[in-house]
């Protein structure tokens, strides 16, 4: 196997006195799609914003070979990871072209950001249509797609999803993991946090099951599907 | 945006310019007075310009701006007067004072870094009354600011013989501070259409709209933010510097909350965000007192052959009226940035 492009060791999250994620620990491997599901207050948000180093965390947060459990939040989109943060987090009162410029703020090779912009027009059509709109106008679900195509303007190996179903319609849920699913396609590494379930397991290979800030299960995608605990408790059976 | 002007945009601002030149001369015959009004309109227009970086480009609303005005009034006071018997030359303080308030500009954001909204509109209104209090306290037991009694005799500009506060022929000194003050305010507007434009600029507007996702897209929001306050809080401490210049004299009084308050309206009226919003706000705002000081007299003894409303009531009374008129009708200001207004249709929908 090959080595992980994201590990996290003994990872513990603190709000106050209160313990929201307890010791947990998981690797992605690259060109991996994985997904951490579990209800409401798991600790799945506060482990991802853990990991793009939003939040402070205890324990060791290795990215490929190197230690990032120190380094600032705005560094990491440089070394290739990127967050699709929950709820979105468009710049609302910014066009979309301007939204998917701000994506690519720490870079400066106008030619490659050209490039990437071709790139993600032909993945997401509607942002080229509506490229001159203003992003905080669009539906919501045409925003979860901004906000995907403004971290990948920043060009990352690695893609932190969160929640990218929230909110949204049906049909549209659907549609952004169509995207996602493109985009993995592609040969993305790719942590996706998700409240729903059956969609996230369906996609991915493998899985890990939070409760209450720690990891009860983890296994493959399919396993996970058939496991009548995870059937009974997150799939609605 | 890249600067190519069209020729219907050079020769309107020609005439702009042309008009700004003949302004004080067309002033002066209305009375001498009028010129120092719109000398204090300028300063007026370059602190809201300053205010406008922290409020309407990075959206960090300050309750406590006149605290850099009145830092870049006193450092220009006490390296210019006898009260320590410096006598600096402007263009040396003025560069200091700009260096000092925007130095007290990271001070006050440093610790204010976390928070937003309500939380840091307090602590920099607390900040703008400490600086103010200080200057008020700090005569004894080592006299630096002489108290409530204020720093007098302060140096005029001068450059070798030539001083800005002594008439020379049909040059009265307003007029000069004019000119001078029309040249920084000329400088100040570039600069802030530079930074609009730039990738700082970019950088405020991102971390207005979403921090997280400003620092996700590789922002590091700590500098960008305290860069906001220094920034804004310099053109502060310049236009301090000029204000203790033209009057020569300097007290705590003239720096209470009222004038940050005034400072902001002037942001929020005009339209916070847009440069020449700000501009027209603070016009607006600074000369309109004065116009009714000049108007409401001879109009009440006209109507009614005595004075009913002592004109200082009456000009709150009508400044507030603007106001709620303003909030009421173009809630995003006389002349708003196109992003601050789609904030608000979009809210509209």
């Amino acid at each position: 196997m090959a080595r992980a492009l994201i590990e996290a060791l003994n990872l513990q999250i603190h709000y106050g006195g209160i313990a929201a994620v307890k010791g947990i620990s998981f690797a992605v491997e690259e060109g991996e799609m994985v997904c951490l599901i579990g209800a409401n207050g798991a600790g799945k948000t506060s482990t991802l914003k853990a990991l793009a180093r939003m939040i402070p965390a205890h324990g060791e947060i290795h990215y490929g070979a190197e230690r990032i459990d120190a380094v600032p939040a705005h560094e990491l989109i440089r070394k290739g990871v990127a967050l699709v943060p929950e709820g979105r987090g468009i710049f609302a009162r910014l066009t979309v072209a301007e939204n998917l410029a701000m994506g690519a703020y720490h870079r400066n090779d106008k030619a490659g950001i050209a490039a990437d912009l071709e790139r993600i027009h032909a993945l997401l059509p509607r942002l080229r249509e509506r490229a001159m709109q203003v992003a905080g106008t669009l539906s919501g679900g045409e925003q979860q797609m901004l906000a995907i195509g403004r971290a990948l303007m920043g060009r990352p190996k690695l893609l932190l999803l969160d929640e990218p179903s929230m909110g949204l319609a049906p049909l549209m849920v659907e549609k952004v993991f169509e995207v996602i699913r493109a985009v993995a396609a592609e040969g993305m590494t790719i942590l996706l946090v998700e409240q729903n379930a059956r969609l996230a397991l369906e996609l991915c290979s493998r899985g890990y099951v939070m409760e209450s800030g720690a990891i009860t299960v983890a296994d493959t995608s399919a396993a996970l599907l058939a496991d009548p605990r995870v059937r009974a408790a997150y799939l609605g059976e | 945006m890249t600067g190519a002007w069209s020729t219907k945009e050079k020769i309107g601002l020609a005439c702009v310019a042309l008009a700004l030149i003949a302004l004080p001369f067309v002033l002066a015959m209305a009375g001498t007075a009028w010129v120092r009004i719109t000398n204090f309109a300028v300063l007026f227009i370059l602190l809201s310009l300053g205010l406008n970086i922290v409020v309407g480009f990075a959206g960090l609303l300050d309750l406590g701006y006149v605290a850099f005005f009145a830092v870049g009034a006193y450092v220009y006071a006490l390296l210019a007067s006898p009260h320590f018997g410096l006598h600096l030359p402007f263009w040396l303080i003025l560069p200091i004072g700009a260096a000092v308030a925007g130095l007290a500009g990271a001070v006050l954001g440093a610790p204010t870094l976390r928070l937003r909204g309500d939380y840091l509109a307090i602590v920099t209104l607390g900040f703008g009354e400490i600086v103010r209090i200080f200057m008020n306290n700090l005569s004894a037991p080592v006299n630096i600011t002489n108290g409530p009694k204020g720093i007098n005799l302060i140096d005029p500009f001068r450059i070798g013989d030539f001083s800005f506060s002594a008439n020379s022929g049909a040059l009265s000194g307003p007029i000069k501070y004019y000119y001078f003050l029309l040249l920084v305010l000329l400088a100040v507007i570039v600069i802030n259409r530079r930074l609009q434009d730039s990738r700082i600029g970019r950088a405020w507007v991102a971390i207005r709209e979403d921090e997280i996702a400003a620092k996700a897209a590789g922002i590091n929001t700590r500098n960008i933010k305290l860069l906001a306050f220094a920034m804004g809080a310099s053109f502060g401490g310049i236009a301090g510097g000029m204000f203790a210049a033209i009057q020569g004299f300097v007290s705590p009084e003239s720096f209470i909350l009222n004038e940050s308050i005034m400072i902001l309206a002037m942001v929020v009226l005009g339209g916070m965000g847009n440069i020449w919003g700000v501009i027209a706000g603070a016009v607006l705002l600074s000369f309109m007192p004065e116009l009714l000081r000049y108007t409401v007299e001879p109009a009440q003894k006209a109507l009614f052959g005595r004075m009913l409303v002592d004109p200082e009531v009456l000009r709150m009374l009508i400044f507030g009226l603007a106001l709620v008129l303003t909030m009421r009708f173009r809630p995003a200001g006389l002349w708003p940035e196109t992003r601050h207004r789609r904030e608000l249709d979009a809210d509209r929908k």
